[in-house]
């Protein structure tokens, strides 16, 4: 396997870098708090995507870095939970804040379904046949026989959540720390799934199947379960990504939703934790710059037409050059910067 | 009758680019057991190419044949430059390697030719005494000119040396490389011939679905069932395969689903097939050794 191995630095990993990484978190926390309460509406808006953004890619990492199974079709779960959470806003009269979780629960049992089915393929085949689920996902959000429910091509419109203390936080600060909420929530079940028994037995399953059945690991069993945990992640990211855009339509899941996740997957680190919130932070952030540089002078026009070759450009450079992503990049400086400290080079 | 007999013979005109797709496609995962996700959007670029030349005053078939040679050149170049350092890389990696070609070639598409739907010209007259009421001239033009492809591509893995040397390199590289095989440039070569397929099953279907960045989109999907149902590794069974999904999308299109739901029918047919017979109709089921 020349993916970065999540298991080298579960074993080796020092204590003292476990209270540096206490002081990283704290950061980003506060980080997290309190530029959203300074910042203009639409940095909010921006730091409101990355959050959801982050979740739906924390969500493939877990299938795809962490237990082997490639998905390129997550939009698909991502449609499904906006959708989800849209109808139930709707038709049912729902609050939006039941929406996210029980768009989970029912992309949890999508995702499940799913992934019993294609539990015997391996890579290809289930890359294959999620492509082809990401591809045709548009298609079936038009059925006309769901229209009365999906809008068909018009799509659904949905209110705006409106903040339950407008004194302290208005509307858009509201939602960001709701987002937040769900996030730092997922985030604690995905890290300690991950760094426990199960993440043991998942990155066994992706380094070696057949091992990893012989030592005992139900195979089957905790490849759908991911698949359902992993659409779980992302239907709640699809909700508040509904949530966000106040809109659902069928074309904006398209097949570059699910190759967006990828490369925000990738970019970041797939089999990494941390690595997500880089990886979404980029997706939401390099798009937009581009636009602005772009914008700057009529010389530089072509730049914003250039942004998913440059995607392209980026997915292969990473896959060649810095296969662990950013996080892998980090782990390493880490590893040789704690090498010298320990062993400061002769002269 | 005569509506049913329509259906089935224009499937099996759409089925022949499907054919020549899945072609490409096992002839990729032949010798390398990777499937090649950048495919069609290499198909659509060519075509993009093949229109600039057309639009340059290059009459039809002069273009035709340049594309034909760019596209190798092109296949070859990607297996070169890129693939060659990702031998022993794991099915991931590679993956993402074709959904990064993915992207750069449908991105690439319309900032270099244009974004607006284009007419593609088709070689074949409209009036030409070969049509009828079933198939129109370029619908039995498609077929022709894909069953002439398939009958030079066999005859040349049947009958020439180098074709066996590809396949040789394809069955079992060590073996091949010890009896003076170079075996990277069949390798090579191989990307070059399923480009150039592609490219084919691109101008032969740009006149019926337009030219734009995604219309290899939907077609390639169908070469993927194509290939799965025919059995990825047998070059016989894709072309037939291609027949196959071909009629089934437009008597499906026509009887069952409606036309709306065409992508969905393809993603059927992929599920079912790698659920229920992932080896195809013809392919080898595979035995691991533990």
């Amino acid at each position: 396997m020349t993916m970065v191995s999540a298991t080298a630095d579960i074993a080796s990993a020092p204590a003292r870098r476990i209270s540096g990484r206490r002081l990283w978190l704290a950061a980003l926390l506060v980080f997290a708090v309190v530029v959203p309460l300074v910042s203009s509406g639409y940095h909010v808006f921006q730091l409101t995507q990355i959050v959801m953004y982050a979740i739906a890619i924390l969500g493939l990492n877990l299938l795809t870095g962490y237990s082997g199974q490639i998905s390129l079709g997550n939009g698909s779960f991502y449609a499904l939970g906006a959708y989800t959470a849209a109808i139930l806003m709707t038709n049912a009269k729902l609050p939006y804040w039941a929406t996210p979780p029980i768009a989970g629960a029912v992309c949890f049992v999508a995702g499940l379904a799913f992934g019993r089915s294609v539990t015997r393929l391996e890579g290809l085949y289930l890359a294959l046949a999620t492509y082809a689920l990401g591809v045709a996902t548009p298609q079936i959000l038009k059925l006309d026989v769901l229209e009365r429910w999906t809008g068909g091509n018009q799509g659904v419109v949905l209110s705006k959540p409106t903040s339950p203390f407008p004194s302290l936080l208005n509307d858009d600060q509201w939602l960001y720390f709701f987002c937040l909420g769900a996030a730092v929530i997922l985030f604690i079940v995905a890290w300690n799934i991950v760094r426990g028994r199960t993440g043991r037995a998942l990155i066994a399953l992706r380094n070696h199947p057949i091992a990893a059945g012989t030592m005992g690991i139900p195979v089957a069993a905790y490849k759908s379960a991911t698949f359902g945990l992993s659409a779980m992640y992302t239907g709640v990211a699809g909700a508040l990504g509904a949530l966000i855009a106040g809109f659902v339509g069928p074309d904006s899941f398209q097949i570059i939703l699910s190759i967006g996740f990828l490369v925000g997957g990738v970019v970041g680190g797939i089999a990494s934790i941390f690595g997500v919130l880089f990886g979404a932070a980029f997706i939401e952030l390099v798009p937009d710059l581009t636009k602005q540089v772009s914008e700057m002078s009529p010389s530089l026009r072509w730049l914003a037409e250039l942004q998913y070759p440059a995607y392209g450009v980026l997915l292969i450079a990473t896959m060649l050059l810095m296969p662990g992503g950013m996080a892998g990049l980090v782990r390493s400086v880490e590893l040789r910067i704690a090498r010298h400290l320990h062993h400061p080079p002769r002269t | 009758m005569q509506a049913f007999l329509h259906q089935l013979l224009s499937g099996l005109a759409n089925g022949s680019i499907y054919a020549s797709v899945a072609l490409a496609l096992v002839m990729i995962f032949k010798a390398t057991h990777h499937v090649n996700f950048a495919q069609g959007e290499l198909a659509m670029f060519s075509t993009y190419v093949a229109y600039t030349l057309i639009h340059a005053g290059v009459p039809y078939w002069g273009a035709f044949v340049i594309t034909l040679v760019f596209s190798f050149a092109i296949g070859v170049a990607i297996e070169r430059l890129l693939l060659r350092r990702l031998r022993h890389a794991s099915a991931l990696t590679v993956v993402i390697v074709f959904i990064g070609l993915l992207v750069i070639f449908n991105g690439l598409a319309g900032p270099l030719f244009g974004f607006t739907i284009k007419e593609f010209p088709t070689p074949f007259a409209p009036n030409a005494s070969y049509g009828s009421t079933y198939l129109s001239p370029h619908e039995v033009g498609m077929i022709g000119v894909t069953l002439i492809v398939l009958a030079i591509v066999f005859a040349f893995f049947r009958f020439t040396r180098l074709g066996l040397a590809m396949r040789a390199s394809a069955e079992n590289p060590q073996s091949s490389r010890l009896v003076g095989i170079r075996v990277g440039w069949m390798l090579a070569l191989g990307w070059g011939l399923a480009s150039v397929l592609g490219a084919i099953a691109g101008m032969m279907a740009a006149p019926s679905v337009f030219l734009e960045p995604n219309m290899m989109v939907g077609i390639v999907l169908y070469g993927f069932a194509a290939a799965l149902l025919g059995g990825i590794d047998n070059p016989w069974g894709a072309p037939i395969g291609g027949f196959i999904v071909g009629v089934l999308e437009n008597l499906a299109g026509a009887y069952v689903v409606g036309s709306h739901l065409k992508l969905a029918l393809a993603l059927a047919v992929i599920v079912a097939v790698v659920v229920f017979k992932p080896s195809g109709l013809f392919g080898r089921t595979v035995v691991v050794r533990v």
